[in-house]
């Protein structure tokens, strides 16, 4: 890429009033570390260290059957645990020339966007305590409790579910699971205008995000950011509309897009995330066809010799997973390109120059989940 | 007109005829500063206790929750087990730290906030330092606290409570400006510096009242311009969680950061007094013109309890306030004081000086 869209190496120097911002701190959400150069409030430059949760998933996978892989997908982006699994899944779908019944599209469909809503809730609450803004926290966390009940009736459990299996799914939904959807639809309809007059509209908030850490299309590009970050740059990259998987394809929903490129302008593509998610699930609860939760597959899975390569869109951006097979049970090699390591290392281009405060609402509006970053 | 209010200088001037009559003038004098001494200490850790705990229960109610509720009945005793468990821990030594400053800084900002509790006029006649320039008194107490804040950030020997006490420091000199001119809109007003003079001079209508919309913006000033000088949110920049883990304090454990904790609360209470006083009468009754009969009523209600109402509900609302904004960016800090709220509070004062030789107020 040309100079002009990304910077020089940067050149660590003597003097440099150097913070550690992590690995325990309260706004990096988990243990990574930036390293800060200050000078008096501003910031001059900062390098991401990565690798504290470093656990070597990609390379537990040469050693785990593709069952046991799920498992360990859940473990990377843990608020897009659902669609993590999807991923891989397609995959091995794709490899073993499994059609997946339409009832499992379906709900899987579903269940991606109440991972996706559940996710952004999430975001919504830290990027809130980022900024200052107590209160926000217990509103998202409020409303998020609604999607974890759902996720906990149907599959046990409310964070990392794993109820996705290659050929479809763990085991049907509970019966109530339509019903409470529904309910929480409609809650949440009437909820989630709050969170713009408790946040959106402040004046405070206002004046703290407008014009923060402003991205350009091109920089988007240049560094590989998906996702809300990027569709706030006017990029449009939701793989739900260039290659639609699951019963993306029979919806009808906006991908948003700001033209700004600023930290508000990513804010407001999550906010408006959440009203697409709703539609979206409220096209489908009503119509999932009967059928059987699962195709028939082999209780020993062998994926032919090759490369499989699928994509799906997370809550936070592109996730493709990419798997070579010689023909055992277990990948040669598993590799996922993972939507926040990208999105990590555009944090210096957007952070420096501005305030220590700046680069607080700018980490929060890239909603980084570290695990993913370092796998 | 409020000689019906129950006077507590007769409580304590029969307290001081009672000791004069047995022990010589001097011992008099020392065994009552003894005694208010000591009164003060345990009122000021009962009152920072109640106010953590009042904070707690008013963030609990903002954000749908329950707040404290297990220790004790409604967890009234829960403050306290935090301070048990506070005086418990251990006090964690900072290698190349400046040890006597690092001790002395919490002891600053507790006996600033101390001495400008003195001033305070709790009730009619209850009533520590009461003299002739008691708002200068007050401002200039209160703002020794930053010393210790500035030698805290300074003595960590760490960078983040470094950046902390900095902020602090241009956030507390700046609106020190805002506060004293607000104040001094009421002085103008009612042409004294002294607080019992300042609330004589409200008993036929609390300032705000009588004072025109002048003595409201001085007010709303006051607000903004007082919960940006006792560091909380959205003024909270030199202990900003979300930037600087803990800004100026980061280094603290046990007591000492209890100290700094308590200082603030108290500092709280203190402004609240300070604007209730000046702004609302402080203990006087609610007041109008000739309603006789009405006037009475409200004189039956004992002053203590007039001045405590008037403090919680400005403390109510600087706690609604830290709970719903988020929190400024220092540059934008600095700005609403240069070049807002100093300029509207001096033009306020221009205002309200010209109010007054019209003879316009009440």
């Amino acid at each position: 890429m040309s100079e002009e869209i990304i910077k020089d190496v940067i050149v660590r120097e003597n003097e440099d009033y150097i913070i550690n911002m992590g690995p325990q701190h309260p706004s990096t959400h988990g243990v990574l570390r930036f390293e800060v150069c200050l000078k008096g409030e501003t910031v001059k430059y900062l390098i991401p260290h990565i690798g504290y949760i470093h656990r070597g998933i990609e390379k537990m996978c040469e050693a785990d059957t593709y069952q046991q892989i799920i498992h360990l997908t859940d473990r990377m982006d843990y608020l897009s645990a659902h669609i993590n699994n999807e991923a891989v899944c397609m995959v091995v779908e794709e490899a073993m020339q499994v059609e997946v019944p339409e009832r499992v599209k379906y709900i899987r469909t579903i269940l991606d966007e109440l991972n996706r809503l559940a996710s952004h809730q999430l975001w919504w609450c830290a990027f809130g305590m980022d900024l200052g803004a107590l209160t926000a926290f217990f509103y998202g966390l409020r409303d998020r409790e609604h999607i974890l009940d759902i996720f906990e009736e149907s599959f046990g459990s409310r964070l990392l579910h794993s109820f996705n299996t290659p050929g479809g799914l763990m085991h049907d939904v509970h019966p109530n699971f339509q019903k409470r959807t529904k309910e929480f639809i409609t809650y949440f309809r009437k909820k989630l205008p709050e969170y713009d007059q408790l946040l959106t509209g402040n004046i405070i908030f206002q004046e703290r995000v407008k014009g923060v850490g402003y991205m350009s299309r091109e920089k988007a590009i240049a560094y590989g950011v998906t996702g809300p970050s990027a569709r706030g740059s006017n990029l449009a990259c939701d793989i739900r509309k260039i290659a639609p998987y699951g019963a993306y394809d029979k919806v009808q929903f906006n991908e948003i897009l700001m033209t700004e490129g600023d930290t508000f302008a990513r804010y407001q593509v999550r906010m408006g995330e959440m009203w697409e998610s709703m539609k979206i699930i409220e096209q489908l609860i009503d119509n999932i066809p009967e059928g059987d939760f699962t195709a028939k597959m082999k209780p020993i899975i062998k994926l032919p010799a090759g490369e499989y390569f699928k994509r799906v869109e997370t809550a936070r951006g592109e996730l493709a997973v990419y798997v070579v097979s010689d023909g055992n049970k277990t990948p040669y090699r598993m590799k996922f390109r993972s939507p926040n390591f990208s999105n990590l290392f555009v944090m210096n281009e957007l952070a420096a120059g501005g305030k220590i405060a700046d680069l607080v609402a700018i980490s929060g509006s890239l909603d980084l989940v570290i695990p993913d970053i370092d796998r | 007109m409020s000689s019906k209010i129950y006077d507590f200088s007769s409580l304590t001037g029969s307290i001081d005829a009672a000791l004069n009559s047995w022990m010589s003038p001097g011992l008099a004098v020392l065994t009552e500063l003894v005694i208010i001494g000591l009164v003060f200490l345990i009122f000021y850790a009962l009152l920072g206790l109640f106010l953590v705990y009042l904070e707690r229960k008013v963030c609990a109610v903002i954000q749908n929750r329950v707040g404290p509720n297990r220790v004790g009945k409604w967890g009234l005793l829960q403050t306290i087990a935090d301070l048990i468990k506070l005086l418990m821990k251990e006090l964690i030594p900072i290698r190349k730290a400046d040890h006597l400053l690092f001790v002395l800084a919490p002891f600053i900002v507790i006996i600033a906030s101390f001495m400008a509790m003195g001033a305070v006029p709790f009730a009619k006649g209850l009533h520590v330092l009461d003299f002739n320039i008691g708002v200068f008194y007050v401002m200039a107490v209160s703002s020794l606290g930053v010393v210790g804040i500035l030698i805290a950030g300074w003595s960590s020997n760490s960078k983040y409570p470094l950046i902390g006490a900095m902020r602090s420091g241009a956030q507390i000199v700046s609106y020190e400006l805002s506060v004293g001119l607000s104040l001094m809109a009421i002085v103008v007003f009612s042409g004294t510096m002294s607080l019992s003079g300042i609330i004589e001079s409200q008993a036929d209508g609390w300032w705000i009242f009588k004072g025109h919309i002048p003595a409201f913006i001085a007010f709303i000033v006051f607000l903004i311009a007082s919960t940006a000088e006792i560091n909380r949110g959205p003024f909270d920049l030199a202990e900003a969680e979300s930037e600087l883990t803990a800004g100026f304090h980061t280094e603290y454990s046990g007591i000492k950061f209890a100290f700094f904790f308590l200082a603030e609360y108290i500092n709280m209470f203190i402004v609240a007094a300070l604007g209730a006083t000046v702004f609302l009468g402080g203990w006087m009754p609610f007041h109008i013109g000739n309603w006789e009969g009405f006037n009475q009523v409200m004189d039956y209600i004992p002053s203590i309890v007039w001045f405590f109402t008037k403090t919680f509900f400005i403390i109510y609302v600087i706690m609604w306030f830290k709970w719903t904004f988020p929190r400024l960016r220092i540059d934008q800090l600095l700005t609403l004081e240069w070049k807002f709220l100093l300029p509207i509070s001096m033009f306020n004062i221009l205002l309200i000086a010209f109010l007054v030789l019209m003879h316009w107020h009440f």
